[in-house]
């Protein structure tokens, strides 16, 4: 099982991006998040926000379309689609606490069987940390989506029955997509959506801490 | 008319004491007021406390305070990978620091301005921000009781300025800049541009000239990285 392929990051992203619906407000964290604007279904328009004060952003831009005054949350130059606005830092947040948020993906070094999320600091890290946006956005947005590899990379779970690493927030996430899995955070545990293509729902298990509900065959996740 | 327009950013910055509280607005290298940082450093003011998103790119922005030494202590939200000077005297215990999560600095700055003696939010409830705060329950839900913070200056970046110190701000450097604006005793703006009162339509205005102190002109910096 040690050497069974996984998905990429990118698929990960791409098996994510999904769960995006046409029309949708969508803030992504940084990380495997910022890859899913490059993945989404075909016909499916989402206005992605930045909590430095963007809704509609579009494209990266492109070596000599740079403006540094329009850049997202990762300080990267981007473009605006058609019906973009601005708009202050306390105003970007407010919409990520207050719920109006459709969807946020984020990255994530654990996430615990009620659904806690940790992904700002690494137990024993040198330095200060940084929580920027993580808090306020994981709080408030109706759905959370956190995107991270199943397992650290010497196998260890990340998907677990309480988080050891800080915490961001407590019983924020929905859904976790990983290079193994879909996996539902529901009222009375996790539940086990998808599989990644040539993995059972028992080998997953095996990957994760945390107990997976299992009803019936587990379908093996579509990507492109 | 109240004379708002310095003639230099020296004599923007000329009386920030040691010990100062000063906002700092800008975001991601943009919107920083960089010139007015640059003075402030020039002036050797010590001991402040820095309130701002980060906490400087290398030496720029506000990494020169850092790299001087002038601050002791740090309220901020994401101090930043490439905050090295920051880091330094953090590590040091030469700067304290209290991070906040970056929405409820917003509000927490907010609440100054608008006269708010605090508020509750579930933010931060079960993780290490809500440590020493009250925690309560409010509609079924746990929340903690944050304070607002104050401040006695805020340097802010704005695109252009009317002389009566109504601003307007270039995409998506607006970020913190109209909130500390509002919070802070006294706002010091660089712009761009400043223009005469009635250049700008009312309806354009972000911030109104009401939290608007001083205006000096400068031409914009931006650090890279």
């Amino acid at each position: 099982m040690g050497d069974k392929p996984r998905l990429t990051r990118d698929q990960i992203a791409q098996r994510a991006a999904q769960e995006l619906t046409d029309g949708a407000f969508v803030n992504l964290g940084w990380g495997i998040p910022n890859l899913i604007a490059d993945y989404l279904p075909k016909g499916v328009t989402v206005y992605f926000h930045s909590e430095n004060g963007i809704l509609g952003m579009g494209r990266r831009a492109r070596a000599g379309e740079e403006d540094y005054d329009l850049v997202d949350a990762m300080k990267v130059p981007v473009t605006l689609i058609p019906g973009a606005s601005f708009f202050h830092q306390a105003d970007a947040h407010l919409m990520t606490r207050g719920g109006h948020l459709d969807v946020a993906v984020l990255g994530g070094f654990q996430v615990s069987e009620k659904g806690d999320l940790a992904n700002w600091k690494i137990p024993g890290a040198k330095g200060s940390g940084n929580i920027g946006g993580a808090m306020d956005i994981a709080t408030g947005s109706k759905n959370i989506i956190v995107c991270m590899e199943h397992n650290t990379k010497d196998g260890g779970a990340k998907i677990v029955h309480k988080c050891s690493y800080p915490l961001t927030a407590i019983e924020c996430v929905n859904t976790i997509v990983t290079d193994l899995a879909v996996i539902d955070v529901k009222k009375d545990g996790l539940v086990l959506r998808e599989v990644a293509p040539g993995w059972t729902a028992k080998e997953v298990q095996q990957c994760t801490e945390a107990k997976l509900g299992v009803s019936g065959q587990v379908p093996e996740m579509k990507l492109g | 008319m109240k004379q708002k327009v310095f003639s230099s950013l020296d004599a923007a910055v000329a009386d920030i004491p040691d010990g100062a509280r000063i906002m700092f607005g800008g975001f991601g290298g943009a919107g920083f007021p960089n010139n007015l940082i640059q003075a402030l450093s020039r002036k050797g003011v010590k001991n402040i406390t820095a309130i701002s998103n980060n906490c400087g790119t290398r030496e720029g922005e506000l990494g020169i305070m850092f790299q001087n030494g002038q601050v002791s202590h740090v309220i901020a939200s994401f101090p930043g990978p490439h905050s090295n000077y920051f880091q330094e005297r953090f590590a040091n215990k030469e700067v304290t620091c209290e991070l906040v999560p970056q929405g409820i600095l917003c509000e927490r700055m907010r609440a100054a301005a608008a006269g708010l003696l605090g508020f509750y939010t579930s933010v931060g409830v079960g993780t290490e921000v809500a440590n020493g705060k009250e925690e309560r329950v409010i509609d079924g839900k746990r929340c903690i009781l944050e304070k607002p913070i104050h401040a006695d200056f805020a340097l802010i970046k704005a695109q252009k300025a009317d002389e009566l110190g109504n601003l307007t701000y270039r995409l998506a450097a607006r970020n913190f800049n109209p909130i500390m604006a509002m919070a802070a005793r006294t706002t010091i703006v660089e712009v761009d541009e400043i223009v005469s009162v009635g250049a700008i339509e009312p309806e354009n205005v972000i911030t109104p000239a009401i939290f608007v102190h001083r205006i000096v002109q400068a031409k914009g910096v931006r650090f890279a990285g």
